[in-house]
């Protein structure tokens, strides 16, 4: 059950972790009391909650199995490389600032695009087939970016396709990616990007254009019968979600010296799908917390040297049982349930945790 | 083939080649609905053949027949969920040729569904504000900035939709999950939902399926009450006789995919021929 109020509190709850997060890192940076792996993290973990939340969209709201999200980070990440670069060697703009906001427009922009393109074919499509394509349009995109070659000649870009004989300034080199990308992506713009990806997804989820898109999910042939344009409103969704994750690679790309298109592979989209399930499909706040948590863990791992990666599996595992199991969630409940009255914190803003139904 | 086009650009009121079985106070205005020659073939089998049908702007029609006569399909073909293979469906005298589902929808047909399709991960209020999509709109910006027109229109869609609710005494549900309704509710919220989308023609199927006599009786009414309040025709499949009988104006049987008889409640129950189609032959000597 779900009323009013305990979607507002969910928002609030929402919002108010986000700022405390960022005011208590804030605070921990401006004392020197951070660790040195936990700072280098905080620029990524804002971009890999933009990259849950924009794909929890996609997947919890829009009810469309997503298995290419990570090409979507590539392009805006490549993108706001390249436009960053060219305005400092082009039009010696020097201002870090505007740079970074330019790169995230065009970024954003970028990834958009290409989400419309990728969408039209794909979005035609149901179910597994739609789930198989997108990870075939991931591999498509990374595979691509290998093969793209940008230098920056005076103030004019060149672009070669498997042809590395461009003059100029190389910014993009195929297969080896980019390399001395100044780091202009700040904490703070990492931060207030989070909070513009909460506000659109949130904000978009409540209003007309959301629950059109959450009853083609529920049920399509109602949807249609009652006169929404289905493939228009799963547009909508796929391509917000494509904006928001292109922001994110730009983010995540102008915070990295060096980056390579093998990156953003399969497996990152995997892991980006990883966060979305942990913290539930259809939870927003869920996805917040399990993309911060799950970008921490390996790290804090580390001392665990060969078996990392197997300790990380075997916590996802345990998560995942422990969070399904009947009474740990009405213990959960319980507790929770006091502070939220009618609203389930853990059932987020529709009340969905099942996984979304395919038709 | 002249003859064919004069046919269909034609909105004479005498329908064709049906006998007029419309109500004489929609006699003389554009019948809602006007069906001829409605067919579709399933791999050679004609599941529907042959449909001819009329009904007046508040007309409550009845469509009955034995399981598997192909009831369901005409209301698919009538909504486009299928597309005919023969034949043409008029709606409000707009050739539906070629139009989706939507379009058809925006053409004022409304239905609801004989295995319950609402949005049960949503709530009651937001399953009636699908339907209101096409009615109280703003698009997706305004919604994300919160401009004010954002909360003006919500505020509209709210009260619209306590007001549908109220049809069925269904206000205080409006939060509750769509899903976790009782068989009865969901059907009522199927209507309302329905309503909202402010049709010309309700199609009903089985709407009283699942329901005890009492409930029955009680939507009889209701879709009576439904019709006058809000000057639409409703068509309706139902196999509770004591509905059909009681609340349809002109009621048309269906066999096989072809219509055995229509009539009014009295001729259909006096018919022999819907009474073989339903009880079987009386054998001879």
């Amino acid at each position: 059950m779900k009323t009013k109020r305990s979607k507002l509190i969910y928002n609030l709850v929402t919002f108010g972790l986000v700022i405390a997060a960022f005011i208590i890192m804030t605070v921990m940076i401006n004392n020197k009391t951070i660790s040195r792996s936990l700072k280098g993290q905080l620029i990524p973990i804002c971009s890999w909650i933009m990259m849950a939340v924009s794909l929890n969209l996609v997947v919890g709201i829009s009810g469309e199995l997503s298995l290419g999200h990570a090409g979507f980070m590539s392009i805006g990440a490549f993108t706001g490389i390249v436009v960053s670069g060219w305005l400092l060697n082009g039009f010696q703009m020097e201002d870090p600032t505007l740079r970074l906001v330019l790169a995230l427009i065009a970024g954003g922009v970028t990834a958009g695009v290409a989400g419309v393109l990728i969408g039209i074919p794909v979005l035609r499509l149901r179910g597994d087939y739609l789930a198989i394509v997108t990870l075939a349009f991931g591999e498509i995109i990374k595979n691509v970016m290998n093969c793209i070659y940008v230098s920056v000649d005076g103030t004019q870009l060149r672009f070669g396709f498997l042809n590395n004989t461009i003059p100029g300034t190389i910014l993009l080199n195929g297969p080896n990616g980019a390399k001395g990308v100044k780091t202009i992506s700040t904490f703070t713009a990492g931060f207030i990007l989070v909070l513009i990806t909460l506000a659109v997804v949130l904000n978009l989820v409540n209003s007309r254009a959301g629950r059109a898109i959450k009853a083609t999910r529920d049920n399509r042939i109602a949807a249609e019968s009652m006169g929404v344009p289905v493939t228009r409103y799963k547009m909508m969704a796929f391509v917000t979600a494509a904006v928001i994750a292109g922001m994110a690679g730009v983010l995540y790309g102008l915070n990295m010296a060096t980056l390579v298109p093998t990156k953003f592979s399969f497996n990152e989209s995997i892991n980006v799908l990883v966060f979305v399930v942990m913290g539930g499909i259809g939870n927003i706040l869920g996805s917040v917390i399990s993309a911060t948590a799950l970008t921490i863990l390996p790290e804090k791992l580390r001392f665990l040297q060969n078996y990392r990666m197997l300790i990380y599996a075997v916590v996802l595992i345990l998560v995942m049982v422990l969070g399904n199991n009947p009474t740990l969630k009405s213990w959960f409940r319980s507790v929770f349930g006091r502070l939220f009255r009618r609203g389930k914190p853990e059932d987020g803003p529709d009340g969905e945790k099942e996984v979304a139904r395919h038709e | 083939m002249s003859e064919e086009r004069k046919r269909r650009s034609d909105t004479r009121m005498v329908p064709y080649p049906s006998q007029a079985i419309v109500p004489e106070r929609d006699v003389g205005k554009q019948p809602v609905l006007e069906t001829r020659h409605l067919g579709i073939e399933f791999g050679g089998l004609k599941a529907v053949e042959d449909f001819n049908m009329i009904i007046g702007r508040t007309e409550i029609a009845g469509l009955i027949g034995p399981n598997g006569a192909g009831k369901t399909t005409v209301f698919n073909l009538l909504t486009k969920v299928y597309e005919p293979t023969t034949g043409t469906v008029l709606i409000n005298g707009r050739d539906t040729k070629g139009l989706s589902i939507v379009q058809t929808a925006h053409l004022g047909v409304a239905r609801t569904f004989q295995n319950i399709r609402l949005f049960s991960q949503m709530t009651v209020e937001e399953n009636v504000r699908i339907g209101l999509h096409n009615q109280i709109r703003y698009d997706m910006f305004t919604g994300i900035l919160r401009l004010p027109r954002y909360w003006q229109q919500e505020r509209r869609q709210h009260e619209e939709t306590l007001e549908l609710l109220s049809i069925f005494g269904m206000q205080d549900l409006a939060d509750v999950r769509a899903g976790s309704l009782p068989y009865g509710a969901q059907r009522r919220l199927e209507i309302v939902r329905a309503l909202a989308t402010n049709p010309s023609l309700l199609l009903l199927d089985e709407p009283a399926a699942g329901m005890n006599p009492h409930e029955t009786e009680e939507l009889m009414e209701n879709i009576a009450r439904i019709r006058d309040q809000f000057q639409i025709a409703i068509l309706l499949i139902e196999h509770d006789m004591s509905l059909v009988m009681g609340v349809c104006e002109g009621i048309c049987v269906l066999n096989f995919g072809r219509i055995i008889a229509k009539g009014t409640a009295d001729e259909i129950q006096n018919n022999p021929v819907v009474i073989e189609a339903y009880l079987g032959r009386r054998k001879e000597g």
